[in-house]
């Protein structure tokens, strides 16, 4: 019982512990602390080291403007989409089509977007068989050095996301009778949501989209994968410091981790002003009371957009199973003159120990965001606690600090503890990603249970506990192993906390992939990423079978 | 005078304000009815009987069941039955998994409760409904195996919160007789929460009327 109580103090110190320990390990060898390196006195020569760079300004010109402006794009589609299309019938089919791409791996998406505008990728040879090219276009289209294509790999990544937590949010706000009122004063659909709904939206998904732009600024796979080169992004060129065999390196790094840190946060101050001001010009739109009936290219533009975002991961899912399978495919044609299993054949054996460790971190990691998730929630519902909005920041602020801002001090931390390079703490890395998206997955059907279960259970004579495991949990089964596969999925994506606490030694799907970023063996590449997904995805699959199967007699729990 | 359900100087104050002030006696087989529009406090009262009371809600006074003082126990330890609108079958389990859910621990062997849940949906009718799916019985059938599985816990007092406005007028005097004729068979205090008079005639008790 008191162990409950205690729960919730527990769950912040898993999750958040490990975040300020990381943020005090970079803060110190920042300011050239590292006793490691026999280095105890302090000074700003990492600071000078950094400036003396000559990267420098453009890798924080970078990050500034992919981080932004994938962010801007992906908001700005998903209004626009649920704008101009919500509760039609087109918006449930793309609604259908986004949902389950969220579960897509970064990386294995940005490989598959790579795969598809390439200058030997799958759009240049539809290109070529209209326009009779033979060769592919002289264009350096991956990793440009604007981060053009880094931005289209975060927007169709972050659009499913943003869509989700907005239909999530959706509902409370009866954006049907709002919407109805408008057009019957006579607005345009698009104009009747953005000046009626929207405003009372926005609040409610503040931060998922600040969790976006400070993931977007900071990433490191998909700017591995689609980021330009020389320089990189910041977050990419931080992690090279860090890999870099000469250890007085890692004090660059860490002055550039905190750097990473500032400009977030500077970003994350920069939007702020930028939703004040929208705010005041929108007020002043809505009161003018334009009617703005002619929506109809705007519509089609969101929703072409909107396809367009889901077909580039799926068709790009699909170039990398082509290439997985392909023998000799010369360029312009669009598919390869023969079919092999021989990349699998070869490669397949190669990643089942990878596929094994990927498999129980994500479980291990999972399972025990899970018990501290649920330990949380039932104590809620049995001491009465009411979560205040600074919890719910608290929540979020795994995904708003910099993974590369607070990483680099954890392993510097382990290396200390001499626990760098085990899977335990790759496990416990894991953890503090895992546990705020478990979290919010599970929050709402759990509260949403009908207490008077839990009443009826009591008045029968069954105690807390009995009500817990035989009425509440598996009444919840459902959600709860929806909640599983959401964590699964977080764990098998992440690429920098494996990298960094398992030292290179700790190899999973996800490491396996990124790592062949830089070599271009596109069968191999194809392979790895889609074993990647798959493991991604299985456990959703499962999330769909298990409850099928186990109630397949219980139409009171057809649709819970 | 020890025996029944006993409310002595109940009352219930939320923010300093008095939501429900409540003194009342209801013998064993007797009918207590309390009837109110609607936000006059009846559901809260349900719950401070029951000890489900929401902790935002401050209560003083008694509850004593049979002249035990039940008012700090907590819900499974108080064996006070209720009966909600909705009949709140557990999706999960089976017809006979709810009884059996109900069905006290102190009797034991498989073989014994499997007995006793087939008798009791004998005694209510359902006959061989024991591995029926709760989502594919009718309104009133599922009325009945509520009422059954709440028995089965040998509770010491029943409270009935609206538990016939869900119901069809035909079903709903067939319900209503036979959860009162159980009650009085058992010798049970029965404490009904209700906005229908007709429900509240039919009881045939006292009556008292919570204010908006």
């Amino acid at each position: 019982m008191s162990l409950l109580r205690r729960a919730p103090a527990l769950t912040l110190l898993v999750m958040l512990g490990p975040v300020l320990a990381g943020l005090a390990g970079t803060l110190l060898p920042a300011f050239g602390i590292m006793p490691a390196l026999g280095r105890v006195e302090p000074g700003l020569m990492p600071f000078s080291e950094l400036a003396a760079w000559p990267g420098l300004p453009r890798a924080v010109a970078l990050s500034l403007g992919t981080g932004l402006g994938s962010t801007l794009l992906a908001l700005a589609l998903t209004m626009l989409i649920c704008a101009g299309w919500q509760g039609t019938r087109a918006f449930r089919w793309l609604e259908r089509a986004l949902s389950p791409l969220l579960s897509v791996p970064h990386a294995a998406a940005a490989f598959g977007l790579a795969f598809l505008i390439a200058p030997s990728g799958w759009v240049a040879r539809a290109l070529a068989q209209l326009l009779g090219w033979e060769r592919p276009p002289d264009l350096l289209i991956l990793q440009d050095p604007w981060g053009l294509s880094l931005i289209a790999g975060l927007v169709v990544k972050e659009l499913p996301f943003l869509l989700l937590m907005t239909l999530a949010a959706l509902p409370a706000l009866r954006p049907g009778q709002s919407l109805a009122t408008a057009r019957s004063l006579g607005y345009g659909r698009s104009a009747g949501w953005l000046k009626t709904v929207f405003p009372r939206l926005y609040p409610q998904i503040r931060l998922p989209v600040y969790a976006v732009l400070a993931f977007s600024m900071s990433v490191v796979d998909v700017a591995l994968i689609l980021g330009p080169n020389t320089p990189p992004t910041l977050a990419v060129q931080v992690l090279r410091w860090m890999n870099d065999p000469d250890l007085a390196l890692r004090l660059r790094a860490a002055a550039g981790a905190l750097l990473q840190l500032v400009l977030t946060l500077g970003a994350l101050g920069l939007w702020r002003l930028g939703e004040i001001a929208v705010a005041r010009i929108g007020r002043a739109w809505i009161e003018a009371g334009g009617r703005a009936r002619h929506d109809a290219p705007l519509r089609a533009l969101s929703f072409g957009a909107g396809a367009l975002s889901a077909l580039a991961i799926i068709l790009g899912l699909a170039a990398l199973g082509v290439w997985s399978v392909a023998g000799f495919w010369g360029f312009p044609a669009l598919l390869p003159d023969a079919f092999t299993a021989k990349s699998w054949m070869k490669q397949g054996p190669q990643l089942l120990s990878p596929a094994a460790d990927t498999a129980l971190i994500a479980l291990v990691a999972t399972g025990v965001a899970l018990a501290l998730v649920l330990a949380c929630l039932e104590a809620e519902h049995r001491f009465g606690l009411r979560p205040s909005a600074r919890a719910l920041w608290l929540l979020y602020l795994p995904l708003i600090v910099p993974q590369i801002a607070f990483l680099p001090g954890l392993q510097i931390l382990a290396l200390v503890g001499g626990v760098d390079g085990t899977i335990t703490a790759v496990i416990a890395a894991h953890v503090i990603f895992v546990l705020p998206y478990v979290f919010l997955s599970l929050a709402d059907p759990y509260r949403g249970w009908d207490r008077r279960n839990a009443i009826v259970g009591h008045a029968l004579g069954a105690s807390p506990a009995r009500v817990f495991w035989r009425l509440r949990l598996p009444m919840l089964l459902r959600p709860v192993l929806t909640a599983v596969a959401v964590g699964c999925a977080v764990s098998v994506g992440q690429f920098l906390p494996t990298l960094l606490l398992g030292g290179g030694r700790v190899q999973t799907l996800t490491t396996e992939a990124v790592a062949l970023a830089s070599g271009g063996a596109r069968r191999v590449i194809g392979v790895t990423a889609l074993a990647q997904t798959a493991a991604a995805f299985l456990p959703f699959a499962l999330a769909l079978l298990i409850p099928a199967l186990v109630w397949r007699n219980r139409k009171g729990l057809k649709h819970g | 005078m020890a025996d029944g359900l006993r409310l002595e100087t109940l009352e219930i104050r939320l923010g300093g304000r008095c939501m429900v002030a409540l003194d009342a006696h209801v013998a064993p087989g007797e009918v207590l009815t309390v009837m109110g529009p609607s936000g006059s406090g009846k559901s809260t009262l349900l719950a401070a009987i029951t000890g489900a009371l929401d902790p935002a809600f401050a209560l003083s006074g008694r509850i004593l069941l049979d002249g035990e003082d039940v008012t700090a126990l907590p819900t499974e330890r108080r064996r006070i039955g209720i009966l909600f609108q909705d009949e709140l079958l557990f999706p999960h389990l089976s017809v006979g998994g709810n009884l059996a859910f109900g069905l006290t621990p102190s009797l034991r062997g498989r073989a014994a409760r499997r007995k006793r849940i087939d008798s009791a949906l004998q005694e209510i009718g359902l006959e061989g409904f024991a591995a029926r799916d709760p989502a594919t019985l009718s309104g009133g059938q599922k009325a009945r195996v509520a009422l059954m599985r709440t028995l089965l816990a040998e509770p010491r007092a029943l409270l009935l919160d609206e538990p016939f406005s869900r119901l069809d007028a035909a079903r709903r005097g067939q319900i209503r007789e036979l959860v009162f004729a159980r009650a009085k068979a058992q010798r049970l205090p029965v404490l009904l929460v209700t906005h229908d008079r007709e429900d509240a005639c039919a009881a045939g008790g006292a009556v008292i009327e919570l204010g908006a």
